[in-house]
């Protein structure tokens, strides 16, 4: 376990975002500040993360700070999802439901069933890739669903005539939104290994993992993250069907993006 | 025909507002069960919203409209909806043949139930089979009510249904509707065409700046 990143390694490492900035500057794309802006707030934060972790999940912490760690981690993505996605009315609390739905799932199944000991040095990561790898798929999911039911409202309206309740009206614009947003995880986890090395994976391997090792985590992640995104992409399909919806089926007033 | 209510809608002091601005203003107007019915008026006068209040696509901001004297929020929605149909201006077809569409309005028809659908809107049972998308506007159109027959509905909203349809198709579409008045179905039409109201109606109101008034009765020769 000596293959270590030194400061040094570290500093080093910055030609490569100097690179970046160069092809940048060479090729006129005005993009260098921002490649440079990019790569420094990604070294604070990963700092300030290592740091807090260091703090977290060290031998001998009660592990309910990791599950704080979980709730706050869960918490932001929530915000981002609503961020990245803002025509997507009350997409907060479906975020928060959905994440919170899929850490049951996935957690329930990885430390229920002893896939790994539960340890705040597990949880933490565990839960992050599960956020971080599903947040995505959930903002697709809840933004094509909600496309999907703005653009083809004449549709969802003539199968509401037809005296269909509102779920089953909105059953075809579902199942569209769910495959769109599933899709691209399917294909990454069809792809791996063959590829790329997935990030985990190289990470281990590069710590001094053994490899088969550094596979059977990867695995277990690539199902976690398969395992989520499907938890959350149904679980954010199926709240804003019952949110856009009127309890006596009625499709509400859906504006377009320009109209924000 | 005799045992129908004699009153399809009424409404009472219906108020319906869009960014401040009243599109139905105080609406009280009793819609009679027999026949054709045709509400006329300019393009955004509010007569796809009076339609769309029949069998509560909308609801009123204040008011209340009653279908064969029961208020529309006692009655349940998927219920009503099957007893009054509606034909949107646009075709609304769904992905599939032609069979696929009308059962979606009745999953468990049988292949002559839905021919019949078809026979009754003067389409050929052999078009069943047949991909929806394909068929031309005039038969999209009538696919459409003969969908919502499939339910079948007492009553029938017709939003427009032949802006879009050329001269021939237009005047197939009208018969087809008049043969099903004939059957006792409950006809409320809605069009900006002052022609086909002349030709259709067997009685005529206007909605024209929010209110609605009887205009004629019994234009139709």
């Amino acid at each position: 376990m000596n293959d270590t990143v030194s400061w040094l390694g570290l500093a080093v490492s910055l030609l490569l975002v100097v690179v970046a900035a160069g092809i940048s500057w060479w090729q006129r794309l005005g993009l260098q500040r921002q490649i440079i802006i990019a790569a420094a707030r990604a070294l604070a934060q990963l700092l300030l993360v290592g740091a807090a972790l260091t703090l977290v999940i060290s031998p001998g912490r009660s592990i309910w700070w990791s599950w704080l760690w979980v709730a706050a981690m869960i918490g932001y993505a929530s915000s981002v999802v609503r961020r990245r996605a803002p025509e997507v009315p009350h997409l907060l609390t479906l975020a928060l439901a959905s994440f919170g739905a899929a850490a049951v799932v996935t957690l329930g199944v990885l430390f229920g069933l002893h896939v790994f000991p539960l340890t705040g040095r597990t949880l933490v990561p565990i839960a992050g890739m599960m956020v971080g790898n599903s947040m995505t798929a959930t903002v697709l999911a809840g933004r094509r669903l909600t496309d999907e039911l703005r653009d083809k409202r004449d549709e969802v309206e003539a199968r509401l005539a037809l005296g269909q309740a509102s779920r089953q009206a909105a059953t075809p614009y579902v199942r569209a939104a769910l495959r769109a947003a599933l899709t691209p995880q399917i294909e990454t986890t069809k792809a791996t290994g063959l590829v790329f090395l997935p990030g985990a994976m190289t990470g281990l391997i590069l710590a001094g993992v053994a490899p088969l090792q550094a596979v059977l985590v990867q695995a277990v992640v690539m199902f976690l993250v398969l395992g989520a995104t499907a938890t959350t992409t149904v679980v954010i399909a199926l709240g804003l069907v019952r949110r856009l919806f009127t309890p006596d089926h009625r499709l509400m007033y859906l504006p377009t993006p320009v109209d924000h | 025909m005799s045992e129908l209510p004699a009153v399809a809608f009424e409404f009472e002091v219906v108020v319906i507002l869009r960014a401040g601005r009243r599109v139905l203003d105080q609406i009280t107007a009793l819609i009679p069960a027999a026949g054709i019915t045709v509400v006329s008026g300019r393009s955004g006068a509010g007569k796809t919203t009076l339609l769309r209040l029949c069998n509560r696509l909308e609801v009123p901001d204040e008011g209340t409209v009653s279908y064969r004297g029961q208020p529309l929020d006692e009655l349940d929605p998927l219920v009503l909806r099957r007893r009054v149909g509606m034909v949107f201006q646009r075709p609304t077809p769904f992905p599939g043949s032609v069979a696929d569409n009308l059962a979606v309005a009745h999953p468990e028809a049988t292949t002559q139930e839905l021919s019949t659908a078809l026979t009754r809107v003067a389409m050929d049972p052999g078009l069943l089979g047949q991909d929806a998308r394909t068929l031309s506007g005039g038969e999209l159109q009538r696919m459409c009510l003969a969908r919502t027959l499939v339910t079948q509905p007492e009553t029938l909203l017709l939003d427009e249904p032949t802006s879009a349809l050329d001269a021939q198709p237009k005047q197939i579409f009208e018969r087809t509707a008049r043969d099903l008045a004939d059957q006792g179905i409950t006809i409320i039409w809605v069009t900006h065409d002052d022609a086909q109201a002349s030709r259709v109606a067997d009685r005529t109101y206007q909605l024209r700046d929010g209110h609605l008034t009887r205009a004629a009765e019994g234009t139709r020769p």
